[in-house]
C-alpha cells in the first residue's frame, strides 16, 4: 500500500482568496463572519454569514465561460487552480488520462436554481433558462475542473451534507493508496446564499442570530459559509522523487453511519468514525495531538462531539488540543471538511494550532482544551479532522506532519 | 378564549406528531410524548401557520412541555392583537 501526500492546496473563502490569506486569518483568529451581502436578509431571523465578500467572476473567468458555471463551481475551479499551480504538476498525456477528481458538494448550484424557480413560481413566466440544470447539478464543480485541466480519469462528486468533502478526500486518498490513480484533485465547494435555502435553514432553528461560538456556553448555533478548498494528492514516494513540497501526509480515513436520527447527532456514531480513522492510520489514540472539530456551535453538536472525543481518547482527551475553525470560515456545508482538512494541514505544517474564535464562556459539557480565541504554537505529529453530517453520515480524516 | 387557544395548540401538536389527540394534555411533557428537537421545530412551524405568529428562537429554547408551549403562544397572540389594535 502506498503512502499519500498532500502536495497542493487551494482555497477561496471568507478568510481570503488564497492559502496564505486563509492561513494568516486562522493564525490571527480573525473571523470572516459578517452581514450577508449577496442576498437580501431583511426577512430573515439571521443576517450574518461567512461570504466571499465582493466576489465577481471577472478576475477568474471570461464572461461567456462564467455564463456556464454557477458560483459554487467557479469556486471549485479557482481553488483547484491554486492547488495545481502550487503542486507544480507537470502534465503528461498519461497523467491527464489517469488523474482523478473527487469533489464534495451538499446543495450544488442553489442560486441558479433559486432564480429559475422564481421565474416560474413568482413571476409566472413560462420558461426557465436552459443552463439551469447544468449549472445546478452538484457534480458541476468536478466537471469544470476536468475541463480546466483536460483531465479524463475517474471523476465524480460525493454529497453527504456536511461530510461531503471529507468523504471525497478520504475516497481520493484510498484511490491513491491502492494504486488506482497517481494524482487526485479533491475537496469541496459550496455557495448556499440563496434566499430559499436561507429560509429553509432559518426554519430548522439552528442558525445563530449573531456569530458562531463553538463550545462556548452562550453558543446559539451555526453560521453558514461559502467557498471551496481543493487539495492535490499524490503517492508520497513519487512526490518526494520529483522534489515536491509535502504539506502533510493523509494517513487515515474512517466512516460510519449513526442509523439513529435524521438530524440529531450521535456520540456513538461519531466515536466509531474517529476509531475507524485511527485504525485505518494504524495509530493509537495517544498519538493524536490536535483535532479540528466538526464544532458547529449548535447546542447538540458540541456536547455530543465532546462526549465522543472523551469516549475515544479517554484520559488523553485532556492532553489533546481541539478547535473549531467554523468560528472563522463558517459552516461551508459540502466545502466544510475541505476548509477544515486544509486548516489541519496548515496547523501541522506551520506548527500553529488555529483557535476557536468568538469564544466567551466555558461550558462544563464541552470541557475540552478548545484553544479559545488565540492561536497556539505547538509541534504536533498527528491530527484528525472530524465531520459529522445531518443524516448521521460521519467521516474523519487522519493527517501526519509532512 | 384561552381554553379554545390551548385546544388548538393541543390539536396542532397531535396532528404534527401524528398521535391521537387524547394523548396530548396540558400537563404532557414533550419527553412523554416522544417529541424530540426536530419534532418540536415542526410543531413550532405548524403553530406559526395556525396562529399567524412568528415565534422567535429565544422564546423556545427552554420549552419542554405543552403548558409552556400554550403560554408562549398565548403571549405572542396577545402581543399581535395589541399591535393590531394600536395600528387601528
Amino acid at each position: 500500500m502506498r503512502r499519500v501526500a498532500i502536495t497542493g492546496m487551494g482555497v477561496i473563502s471568507a478568510l481570503g482568496r488564497s492559502v496564505p490569506e486563509f492561513a494568516a486569518s486562522l493564525c490571527q483568529g480573525r473571523s470572516g463572519i459578517g452581514p450577508i451581502e449577496s442576498t437580501d436578509c431583511s426577512q430573515l431571523r439571521f443576517q450574518n454569514g461567512a461570504e466571499v465578500r465582493g466576489y465577481s467572476h471577472r478576475p477568474y473567468f471570461e464572461d461567456r465561460r462564467a455564463d456556464f458555471i454557477d458560483r459554487f463551481a467557479q469556486f471549485a475551479v479557482i481553488a483547484a487552480r491554486e492547488a495545481v499551480t502550487g503542486a507544480g504538476i507537470e502534465w503528461t498525456p498519461e497523467l491527464r488520462e489517469t488523474a482523478a477528481i473527487i469533489t464534495g458538494s451538499c446543495v450544488g448550484g442553489q442560486s441558479t436554481e433559486d432564480i429559475g424557480f422564481q421565474e416560474v413560481y413568482k413571476f409566472g413566466h413560462n420558461r426557465v433558462h436552459p443552463l439551469t440544470i447544468p449549472k445546478t447539478m452538484a457534480n458541476a464543480g468536478a466537471s469544470h475542473i476536468s475541463m480546466e485541466f483536460g483531465i479524463t480519469g475517474p471523476s465524480f462528486t460525493i454529497s453527504t451534507a456536511c461530510s461531503s468533502a471529507a468523504h471525497a478526500i478520504g475516497q481520493a486518498c484510498w484511490m491513491i493508496r491502492s494504486g488506482m490513480t497517481d494524482l487526485a484533485i479533491t475537496g469541496g465547494s459550496e455557495a448556499p446564499f440563496s434566499f430559499g435555502i436561507l429560509k429553509a435553514w432559518e426554519a430548522m432553528r439552528v442558525v445563530s442570530p449573531d456569530t458562531c461560538r463553538p463550545f462556548s456556553k452562550d453558543r446559539r448555533g451555526m453560521v453558514l459559509g461559502e467557498g471551496a478548498a481543493m487539495l492535490v494528492l499524490e503517492p508520497l514516494e513519487a512526490a518526494r522523487a520529483r522534489g515536491a513540497q509535502i504539506h502533510a501526509e493523509l494517513v487515515g480515513f474512517g466512516m460510519s453511519a449513526d442509523a439513529c436520527h435524521i438530524t440529531q447527532p450521535s456520540a456513538e456514531g461519531a466515536a466509531r468514525a474517529m476509531r475507524a480513522a485511527l485504525r485505518d492510520a494504524q495509530l493509537a489514540p495517544e498519538q493524536i495531538g490536535y483535532i479540528n472539530a466538526h464544532g458547529t456551535a449548535t447546542p447538540a453538536n458540541d456536547v455530543t462531539e465532546t462526549a465522543a472525543i472523551r469516549a475515544v481518547f479517554g484520559a488523553h482527551a485532556d492532553r489533546l488540543a481541539v478547535s473549531s475553525t467554523k468560528s472563522m470560515h463558517g459552516h461551508g456545508l459540502g466545502a466544510a471538511a475541505a476548509f477544515e482538512c486544509l486548516a489541519a494541514t496548515l496547523a501541522l505544517r506551520e506548527g500553529v494550532l488555529p483557535p476557536t474564535a468568538n469564544f466567551n464562556e466555558p461550558d462544563p459539557e464541552c470541557d475540552l482544551d478548545i484553544i479559545p480565541n488565540q492561536a497556539r504554537r505547538a509541534q504536533v505529529e498527528y491530527a484528525l479532522s472530524n465531520s459529522f453530517a445531518f443524516g448521521g453520515l460521519n467521516a474523519v480524516l487522519a493527517l501526519r506532519k509532512g | 378564549m384561552p381554553d379554545d387557544m390551548s385546544e388548538r395548540v393541543l390539536k396542532v401538536i397531535a396532528t404534527s406528531k401524528r398521535i391521537p389527540l387524547e394523548q396530548v394534555t396540558i400537563d404532557s411533557e414533550f419527553q412523554q410524548l416522544g417529541i424530540d428537537s426536530m419534532d418540536a421545530v415542526e410543531i413550532l412551524f405548524a403553530l406559526e401557520n395556525e396562529f399567524d405568529i412568528s415565534i422567535p428562537d429565544d422564546e423556545v429554547r427552554h420549552v419542554r412541555n405543552v403548558r409552556q408551549m400554550v403560554e408562549g403562544v398565548e403571549k405572542l397572540v396577545a402581543a399581535k392583537s395589541a399591535d393590531t389594535a394600536a395600528s387601528q
